[in-house]
């Protein structure tokens, strides 16, 4: 009987490093992709700017996956709102993209941007402060969601909010930031949020160089944020979140504080979707509060879901071949598309628990 | 013989007053002195047909042909002032100087006041009680004595009260300071504080009707607010209830509940279109909606329970993102079918209009036939649980499911009925949604959050605390809306609510001791 | 001298008007091996909760040592030495036998520490020591979802153990096992205590026997008689109430 189980361990060992083999592969085109860009347009290996820029969306939501996947998959915290993490982040930079815009603007004010002297503000307010520096916004860009995340989970963990209450708040919670962006007077730019950005670190937008570069930034941030991962999932915290996900209250009786385990996952968690959001908006070259909608925070879940929850490979297969399938389907068939997605939720949870990745792991039911 | 005096006397009456009119009319093609003369006699008749006359006046559309017959210019056609009929030959237009004008203006008060048109007297009264000259006194209150429309009536009331305030003796003034007082319009307070300034003597009594005005005010706008929040609150007890029904007793989450309030707002667009062609039926299309909304949206739940959730029980954040997506193909299918855009729902006209209640409070009629409706389906809910057979094997389900199942209860059965009921509830919220607000693809999505907020906070399997939840939640969202505005009342409301859980996890109505332990 | 001592003084617990304790007081000293028997009902499983902060008594005195359980949480009375056994055993199902019982290993159990964790040799010996003592050597790489029901239950044992708690809490620990596992558990057991307090919540009877210790009856929530088996099993009022006969 055991000999038979060390068969199957070994299987799943060859399944884990074939799987490993084929995610450091497409890493690796990944990371080909501005090369090939900067080919003559009629190379047979040529790969067009739009590519470009959508595989470094794609890359973003990678990490967008990987923070949800160490929230749900591991420790079982089913966050109905990382894509308001992922929009702080993101207005974190914008704010500093916007300030960098400087006398470029329409209205050209030295400081102040367009939407403020529009609505006719005569000084920036206090919490515009410091944003016209590079290394400040990023680091707020990560200590605000990590702080929003910090006191939602507080509450919610102290007071044992658990499964669906917890989703619902959370989705509460990116409810109320979206109507609170729209709003004018919040000082964010209200319905149109942040646009028309010129240049991040002397480097001007919308060139190949600056894209190819945001690229990089993306793909280097995503493989940081995965070997951090692997490294939390792989040590005894990892083995406390898989326990905590199962039986929390047998955890507490072991005399683990469950609720800081979870307040600091769920922080680190929202602070790498701050960090995708950050790394997000140079890409796209926008950021308003429709990226708080709930729709996108559920929408992420289900990349997770789809690739398979619990595991970090899981994560990026899920955000990748998901996006894929909607960049391709809303090209020529877009009222197909929500079709698909509202089909993706429940085909995964009937058939598929454990995602595609369950798919080829048979043996680990982890 | 008396009887003939009399027809005489009423037929000469007209032919009397129609010798003046045409008098006083002749005098508007005078001298200045005759027209201003002219003016004032005809705004003392009271014709109704100077009117049209007098403005022309006034705008420099009135000529005076060869013949002495008076001309309206309407664009480019001539008609004759008196008889209405077309003229062909042009003449020269009258001149006016401003003693005239001045005239003019007070005629042209007079005779709105006394217009047959409702609507014109109240506008007139409300001009003069905005001029509020001491000079509009005797005008008001001749038109007061013949005033019978209880709308127009306090208005000329106000009007005459601040112009008595402009007159010079005290007592008139104090007559108007009582008046104006006894209103309770923020624009009768207007014009007393700015009557005090100028009568020092009289600021007792003045500051006097300002409080009792401010008090009426109050009383006034609390009345107001409790009466939207009730409203906010009664939808959003209808848009929770059927929630109430499938999280709350059954537990099963269903993010697709919003997209069942959808189906019911569209259901009724789809009975109202199809009873247009018949109409016997038509006018009752509103009330056929509701059992229409239940059975569609019944529908749809039974085949959600029976087709997918009953895969998923035990297993709730699964459950969660399932219905989530279906709640998306749902809206989608309806995007497809019926369009992105708007529909119409056109509100019978029973439910039009607006009640004036005492004190000047004015409710909505169908905000106060949503109120009641919710308070109607929320007695039937509580009452198909109580009393009903299904009610019974639903509640045993709930509290046993194994020990309901050797009793005989066909558990399968009564999960699908039950989810059935609660989404047949959310259907029936979809009729009422479609009378105040838009009926669109994405209707639903508004409606969930708040939903799952509204149980939670009133205690999960409760639908006691579901209806006290629902009613607090709207009204404290109604208080908070004049300071703070709707969204920001809104987001406090949702802070609010996860502060409250922290004391009170389980919600206001919490089931305590060992049920809720599991 | 107090040190370790568990002591219950006039607890009562009271749901929604139902006294599930009252007036209870129990005294359990260090090293004692108490079974505590009782009708469905009788508080037992309240008891274990009130102990282990679970439920938070309505009136009355809990003190282990020196520390006042009733202000404490779960995870801090765990810290104290308090070890809680289940009724149903849970144990966790994704891990394997080996990194149940590391988790329950007496180690920081902050996240930062569980982070920077690495397997002491030390500590292995420990663990491996603990997998000889409940019987799951050979199993240790297993998950534990696949164990029977016994091996569950043993597991729990052992995860207890590694926790080195000064007392243990089990409730019901040979429901559902076979005549041959409850023996071993009942080895298992005496062989835990002289270091350690242990409470043990039992319906078997039989098992009570074995264990040949004090045994307290609890009735209604509170304490209807203490001694040994043959004692208790002689009292007219316990048999009444409970033995029914």
């Amino acid at each position: 009987m055991s000999a038979s189980l060390s068969i199957q361990n070994r299987l799943r060992l060859g399944q884990g490093a074939l799987l490993r083999g084929l995610l450091l592969l497409g890493l690796a085109a990944l990371a080909l992709l501005p090369v090939l860009n900067r080919l003559p347009p009629d190379s047979a290996l040529y790969v067009s700017d739009f590519v470009v820029s959508v595989s470094g969306k794609w890359v973003c939501y990678a990490i967008l996956a990987l923070a949800i996947d160490l929230a749900w998959g591991y420790a079982g915290i089913l966050s109905l709102g990382h894509g308001a993490f992922f929009a702080l982040g993101g207005y974190a930079i914008g704010m500093h993209l916007m300030r960098l815009i400087g006398p470029r603007g329409v209205y050209g004010h030295p400081v102040l941007p367009d939407f403020m002297v529009f609505l006719g503000w005569t000084e920036l307010p206090w919490y515009w402060q410091g944003f016209q520096f590079f290394p400040f916004a990023l680091l707020m860009a990560l200590v605000v969601p990590g702080l929003l995340a910090g006191v939602v989970g507080y509450l919610a963990f102290r007071s044992r909010i658990t499964g669906v209450y917890l989703s619902i708040i959370t989705q509460a919670m990116t409810y109320a930031l979206m109507l609170a962006f729209f709003r004018n007077d919040m000082g964010f730019g209200g319905n149109n949020g942040f646009t028309d950005f010129k240049e991040l670190l002397g480097m001007p937008l919308n060139t190949p160089g600056a894209r190819a570069a945001l690229f990089y930034a993306a793909l280097v941030a995503l493989g940081g944020s995965l070997l951090l991962c692997r490294h939390i999932t792989r040590s005894k915290l990892g083995r406390v979140l898989l326990a905590v996900r199962d039986a929390e209250s047998r955890v507490r009786f072991l005399g683990y504080d469950t609720t800081r385990v979870k307040l600091s996952v769920f922080v680190l968690s929202a602070m790498l979707a701050g960090l995708a959001g950050a790394l997000y908006v140079p890409l796209i070259g926008i950021i308003n509060p429709g990226e708080f909608s709930p729709g996108n925070s559920i929408e992420a879940v289900v990349w997770v879901a789809v690739g398979g929850r619990g595991t970090l490979a899981g994560a990026l297969v899920g955000a990748f071949s998901v996006n894929a399938i909607k960049t391709w389907l809303t090209s020529f068939a877009p009222d197909l598309w929500l079709f698909v997605l509202g089909g993706l939720f429940v085909a995964v949870t009937l058939f598929l628990p454990r995602g595609l990745v369950g798919l080829l792991q048979k043996g680990d039911g982890r | 013989m008396l009887r003939v005096l009399l027809v005489l006397l009423v037929l000469a009456v007209p032919a009397r007053a129609q010798d003046a009119f045409t008098t006083a009319l002749a005098g508007l093609s005078g001298n200045f002195t005759a027209q201003a003369e002219a003016v004032e006699r005809l705004g003392a008749l009271g014709d109704p047909r100077a009117l049209p006359i007098l403005q022309a006046l006034g705008e420099g559309r009135l000529l005076k042909r060869a013949d002495g017959v008076l001309l309206l210019r309407q664009g480019e056609a001539l008609r004759e002032a008196l008889s209405g009929g077309a003229s062909t030959e042009a003449g020269e237009v009258l001149r006016i100087n401003n003693r005239v004008r001045g005239a003019l203006r007070g005629a042209f008060g007079r005779l709105q006041l006394l217009s047959p048109v409702e609507a014109e007297r109240l506008a007139a009264a409300d001009g003069l009680f905005r001029s509020r000259s001491a000079e509009n006194v005797a005008m008001l209150e001749d038109a007061l004595g013949r005033e019978a429309s209880a709308r127009v009536r306090p208005v000329m009331e106000l009007a005459l009260a601040a112009s008595r305030l402009a007159a010079g003796e005290d007592s008139a003034k104090r007559q108007g300071i009582i008046l104006l007082g006894g209103s309770s319009s923020p624009e009768a307070r207007a014009v007393l504080l700015e009557a005090r300034a100028a009568n020092a003597g009289l600021a007792a009594e003045i500051d006097q009707a300002v409080a009792a005005i401010d008090r009426r005010l109050q009383l006034k706008r609390a009345a107001e607010t409790a009466f939207q929040g009730l409203s906010l609150g009664s939808i959003l007890l209808l848009a929770a209830l059927g929630l109430a029904v499938t999280f709350g007793v059954m537990g099963v989450i269903n993010m697709a509940h919003g997209e069942m309030v959808m189906l019911g707002a569209y259901t009724t667009v789809v009975v109202q279109e199809a009873l247009r062609g018949i109409p016997a039926l038509a006018p009752l299309s509103l009330p056929l909606s509701v059992p229409a909304a239940f059975l569609v949206t019944a529908a749809v739940g039974v085949a959600l329970e029976r087709g997918l959730i009953r895969h998923l029980y035990g297993r709730p954040l699964e459950t969660l993102l399932m219905t989530f997506g279906v709640g998306m193909i749902l809206q989608q299918s309806v995007r497809l079918i019926f369009g992105a855009q708007n529909r119409e729902v056109v509100s019978p006209a029973w439910m039009q209009g607006t009640l004036q209640l005492p004190g000047g409070i004015e409710v909505t009629q169908n905000r106060l036939w949503i109120i009641f409706f919710s308070l109607v389906v929320l007695g039937l809910t509580v009452a198909a649980i109580r009393f009903t057979r299904f009610g019974l094997e639903m509640r045993a389900v709930v509290q046993n499911r194994r020990i309901a199942a050797t009793m005989g209860i066909r558990t399968g059965r009564v999960d699908a009925m039950t989810f059935a009921f609660g989404s047949g509830i959310a259907g029936i919220a979809g009729v009422a949604v479609s009378q105040i607000d838009n009926v669109s693809p994405n209707l639903g999505t508004g409606y969930i959050i708040d939903s799952f907020m509204v149980v939670v906070f009133g205690g999960v399997g409760s639908l006691a605390g579901t209806m006290i939840g629902a009613l607090t939640l709207g009204i404290v969202n109604k208080m908070l809306e004049p300071w703070a505005g709707a969204v920001l009342a809104k987001i406090a409301v949702l802070v609010g609510i996860m502060l409250f859980i922290q004391r009170r996890p389980k919600g206001l109505f919490a089931l305590k001791g060992r049920a809720a332990e599991q | 001298m107090s040190e370790g001592r568990l002591y219950l003084d006039g607890v009562s617990v009271v749901f929604d008007g139902f006294r599930a304790l009252n007036n209870l007081s129990l005294i359990v000293e260090p090293g004692e091996l108490r079974a505590i028997i009782g009708p469905n009902g009788a508080g037992k499983t309240t008891m274990m909760d009130i102990i282990t902060g679970k439920t938070r008594p309505t009136a009355g005195t809990v003190t282990f040592g020196a520390r006042d359980l009733t202000k404490m949480d779960e995870a801090s009375i765990a810290n104290l030495g308090i070890g809680r056994k289940f009724q149903k055993p849970t144990v966790f199902d994704a891990l394997t036998v080996f990194e149940n019982l590391e988790l329950a290993l007496k180690a920081p159990r902050d996240p930062w520490s569980c982070l920077r964790w690495t397997l002491s040799g030390e500590a292995r010996r420990r663990i491996e020591a603990t997998l000889e003592e409940i019987g799951l050597s050979d199993r240790a790489q297993d998950r534990a979802a696949i164990l029977s029901h016994g091996q569950r239950q043993w597991l729990e044992i052992g995860m207890l153990l590694m926790q080195e708690p000064q007392l243990l809490l089990v409730d019901e620990p040979v429901a559902g096992m076979t005549d041959q596992e409850t023996e071993h558990t009942a080895a298992l057991l005496r062989r835990i205590a002289g270091t350690r307090s242990v409470v043990v919540v039992e319906h078997d009877l039989e098992f009570v026997r074995a264990l040949g210790e004090k045994v307290t009856v609890l009735c209604e929530g509170s304490v209807l008689s203490e001694g040994s088996i043959d004692h208790v099993q002689n009292d007219p009022r316990v048999i009444e109430v409970y033995l029914g006969r």
